[in-house]
């Protein structure tokens, strides 16, 4: 681990340092008002994973990204918020390029990963995907065994050596908090787990092949108040390894797990900025209105 | 306000009770012709009792008819008489009984009508013999003596003996069929083989080649002639033994042991004799060969055709049906193009089966068959191998009948795959194909077999293209052998569709070979269905296993 972790409470406690006016320049053709400042999530103890130049977004004719521009810090964990529809979901498919996948769909300026623009055409989608982990609002294992699941992904890249496979999927499975429930029944089908289990297993399945990123479109918006904990327990552990970007509907959760918050409208980043500060000081109106529940 | 009425049309009651109709209509038809194929079909093998029956001919005469009861009906008086039977005046209608007599060769027809009222008197003797031949259909007579080599064996305890002397040539049948399938059947293809090197030779002087082929001709000759040595005494061998019949109008009859297949007294026979009787039919039925045009015997070689037609067909329709499926689907951009192929494949659907034959005949016959004739089998021209109808064609024309329900049922299943499945796999750095491979095509499997199944059923009960590219009538051997390469996809083969029409419409003894029609209708059935349940079983399974999480 070459990186020195953070406690989120300690940089919560002194906002004022992370201010300032960095991405500034970066706004002159953006649709929205220049006055608008952009809130600078850097700081100088924090190395940059993604960082979004100037990205718009169009299904067919309708812009369903405006401009964005934003730096997600490496090993922290970035909520992204907004009501539905306001292309929060798009943005985070955008971090993997699953957004190709449907036709029509038209990306304008760049995202970079470590400095490298993965919007390029030259760039293999497949080794982005596996530097950028994903999973999904429900659960999707695969109708295999629970170990050929977590195993997926390393058989993708080749690697088919029974005691390599056996410890991947073990330390997987720990990391994802589900290898005491499975352990016994690795072999049984994935799709006999509970909603929660799945959920976890899909993470398992993620972290087996060691992204650099795991992107969260609202894991937990289909399980109960239980399994909910969990997966933001282990969110909090997962940390520790991996850059976190997450999408979620409720604003405790974003609020409970994230370190930085983006809170997005009508397909604009209206503002982003340390998730303390931001729930309990919003500097746009908008952001007050959505925190505070007056629409959304 | 409503009505009562009113009521219970808005409950939906009319809507159940009208779908449930249709399906109890369709339930009954199913059972009503299964009930019908097997009501007919299955008493064939029961043995019936032999009648004695006392007809009053023209003049003073009588006449004893010795007989099975085949079938009754009622007609007309006037087509009675017309028919030169005496019926009293002041009848209108007569009913008239249809008896097998057998005894073909005896020099009248062995069905007769007869008119209730010709009838004196019916007995059922139960000294009655039916003996079962190989040639000219049953013959019905009493027991009048036994030879051994020409001489009579003494009276008593004359059917043990008759059961001892079945065994003896039943043994001896079956060695020579052993001999001359398996034995002769190698020194033939050893002197095909021969004689096609020696064409393969050509004009060239290659001496030594020459004579070491004429050496192994001898040796396979001298085989031949030391075996067809063995058969002739073997078959002088099974004659030793004759049955000596009586008829009902006192004629006498020889017949040689190894003529008979079955010698019975069915009017002496206990019950649980009659169900020995009963198995051992149906046993010879499915596993024998035909005989007599084949309206007696077994269907086993049809049975084989059919079964082994419908699996290479299954073979060649299922990846050629799927990986089209995948082609439309996940592939091929959505245009005017893509539509115009499905469209395409739909219609092919709907073309009539004869036309698939005739073109079956036309390009896979003649214009594929003849190619990789001149290519690979020029030495054996002008007789054709694969240029002349055969299993290969037929499985092939009817993968082309049957491929558009497998692109249309894997398609289905390959856009009932929930995109989340796909994105999860695409999300772990899998590329498309990796996608399709290891996830999507595995989870199709079960709609890949629905598919198969529809082809299957399909398949089986097709006919028309298979007259024109493979099946008929009698197939000399077999297409699964002990001979190199064992399996002859070239060969052509029987059918149980093509039987049942033979049998019915093409025999020159029609009322013989009816119960055989049902008898074979039925079989046909329960094969197929029996396909349909493995192929049902198999998706079932895989159903279960490919089955997605749904919450």
């Amino acid at each position: 681990m070459q990186q020195t972790i953070k406690d989120p409470n300690i940089e919560i406690d002194a906002p004022g340092e992370i201010s300032g006016t960095m991405e500034e320049k970066q706004i002159s053709h953006r649709a929205v008002p220049l006055e608008m400042p952009l809130d600078n999530v850097q700081d100088a103890m924090q190395t940059e994973s993604f960082r979004v130049n100037n990205l718009f977004l169009y299904y067919g004719e309708k812009r369903a990204l405006n401009g964005i521009n934003m730096t997600i810090p490496e090993k922290q964990v970035t909520a992204f918020i907004g009501p539905s529809g306001c292309g929060k979901s798009t943005l985070l498919r955008c971090f993997n390029r699953l957004n190709e996948l449907i036709g029509g769909v038209r990306t304008e300026g760049e995202i970079t990963l470590k400095g490298e623009n993965i919007l390029a055409p030259s760039v293999n989608v497949a080794n982005l995907r596996r530097r950028v982990g994903m999973v999904f609002q429900k659960p999707n294992p695969f109708p295999k065994s629970i170990y050929e699941n977590v195993a997926y992904g390393l058989r993708i890249q080749g690697i088919n050596n029974r005691r390599v496979l056996d410890r991947a999927v073990e330390q997987a499975l720990r990391s994802a908090a589900l290898w005491d429930e499975v352990k016994d029944r690795v072999q049984e089908s994935a799709t006999a787990l509970s909603g929660g289990q799945q959920q976890r297993l899909v993470i398992a399945r993620a972290i087996a092949i060691e992204p650099e990123v795991l992107l969260l479109d609202e894991p937990a918006s289909a399980l109960d108040p239980i399994s909910t904990l969990k997966i933001e327990e282990l969110v909090y552990e997962l940390k520790q390894n991996y850059t976190i970007v997450i999408v979620t509907h409720n604003m405790q959760q974003a609020a409970r797990v994230s370190d930085y918050t983006a809170f997005m409208y009508m397909g604009d980043l209206i503002e982003f900025g340390d998730t303390r500060s931001l729930f309990t000081t919003p500097r746009k109106k908008q952001t007050e209105d959505y925190i505070t529940g007056r629409y959304g | 306000m409503r009505t009562n009425f009113q009521q219970w049309v808005a409950s939906g009651s009319p809507w159940i009770w009208m779908t449930a109709g249709g399906v109890s209509l369709s339930l009954v038809m199913v059972f009503g012709l299964l009930f019908l194929i097997a009501a007919n079909g299955l008493g064939y093998f029961w043995p019936g009792k032999v009648a004695a029956i006392t007809v009053q001919g023209s003049a003073d005469t009588q006449e004893v008819l010795l007989g099975e009861i085949a079938d009754r009906e009622t007609v007309s008086a006037t087509r009675v008489r017309e028919s030169g039977a005496k019926v009293p005046a002041g009848i209108d209608t007569v009913e008239r009984f249809l008896i097998k007599v057998g005894n073909r060769d005896m020099g009248h027809p062995d069905f007769r009508w007869v008119a209730e009222t010709e009838i004196k008197k019916i007995e059922y003797p139960p000294g009655v013999i039916v003996a079962e031949r190989t040639e000219w259909g049953n013959f019905y007579g009493f027991l009048s003596e036994l030879r051994d080599g020409g001489r009579p064996l003494p009276g008593a305890s004359l059917a043990a003996k008759i059961t001892q002397c079945m065994a003896r040539s039943d043994a001896l049948k079956a060695e020579i069929k052993q001999l001359e399938r398996i034995d002769v059947g190698h020194i033939n293809a050893g002197l095909e083989r021969l004689r096609l090197r020696t064409r393969a030779l050509g004009k060239i002087e290659a001496s030594t080649a020459r004579d070491e082929i004429a050496a192994k001709r001898e040796s396979l000759e001298a085989e031949f002639a030391v075996l067809s040595d063995r058969l002739t005494r073997l078959r002088k061998d099974a004659q030793r033994d004759t049955l000596v019949l009586e008829t009902s109008s006192g004629q006498f009859k020889d017949i040689p042991f190894d003529h008979l297949v079955r010698v019975f007294h069915p009017n002496a026979m206990s019950w649980a004799e009659k169900v020995v009787h009963y198995v051992q039919k149906v046993h010879e039925f499915t596993t024998d060969e035909p005989r007599e045009a084949n309206t007696e015997g077994g269907v086993f070689p049809a049975i084989f055709g059919t079964v082994l037609m419908v699996m290479v067909m299954s073979i060649m329709v299922t990846p050629f049906g799927v990986i089209a499926a995948i082609y439309l689907r996940e592939y091929a951009a959505p245009g005017l193009l893509t539509s115009a192929i499905r469209i395409a494949v739909n219609n092919l659907a709907g073309v009539p089966s004869v036309v698939f034959g005739v073109f079956g005949f036309g390009f896979f016959v003649y214009f594929l068959g003849g190619s990789v004739d001149r290519l690979f089998f020029a030495a054996k021209l002008p007789a054709p191998t694969f240029g002349t109808p055969g299993l290969l064609w037929s499985a092939i024309t009817l993968a082309l009948l049957t491929v558009p329900v497998v692109i249309v049922s894997t398609e289905e299943g390959l856009a009932r795959i929930p995109r989340a499945i796909r994105e999860g796999s695409l999300a772990l750095g899998a590329t498309k194909a990796e996608t399709l491979w290891r996830t999507i095509i595995p989870m199709a499997t079960p709609a890949i077999m629905t598919g198969l199944i529809l082809a299957i059923a399909r398949a089986a009960g097709e006919v028309a293209p298979l007259m024109m590219v493979g099946v008929v009538k009698l197939a000399p051997s077999l297409p699964l052998d002990g001979e190199f390469p064992f399996f002859h996809l070239d060969r052509k083969f029987m059918h149980l569709g093509f039987h049942i029409y033979d049998v019915g419409f093409q025999s020159p003894n029609v009322e013989a070979a009816r119960p055989i029609v049902y008898a074979t209708a039925f079989l046909l059935v329960v094969i197929i269905v029996a396909l349909n349940l493995t192929a049902v079983q198999i998706r079932n399974r895989l159903r279960e296993k490919y089955h997605a999480a749904d919450h």
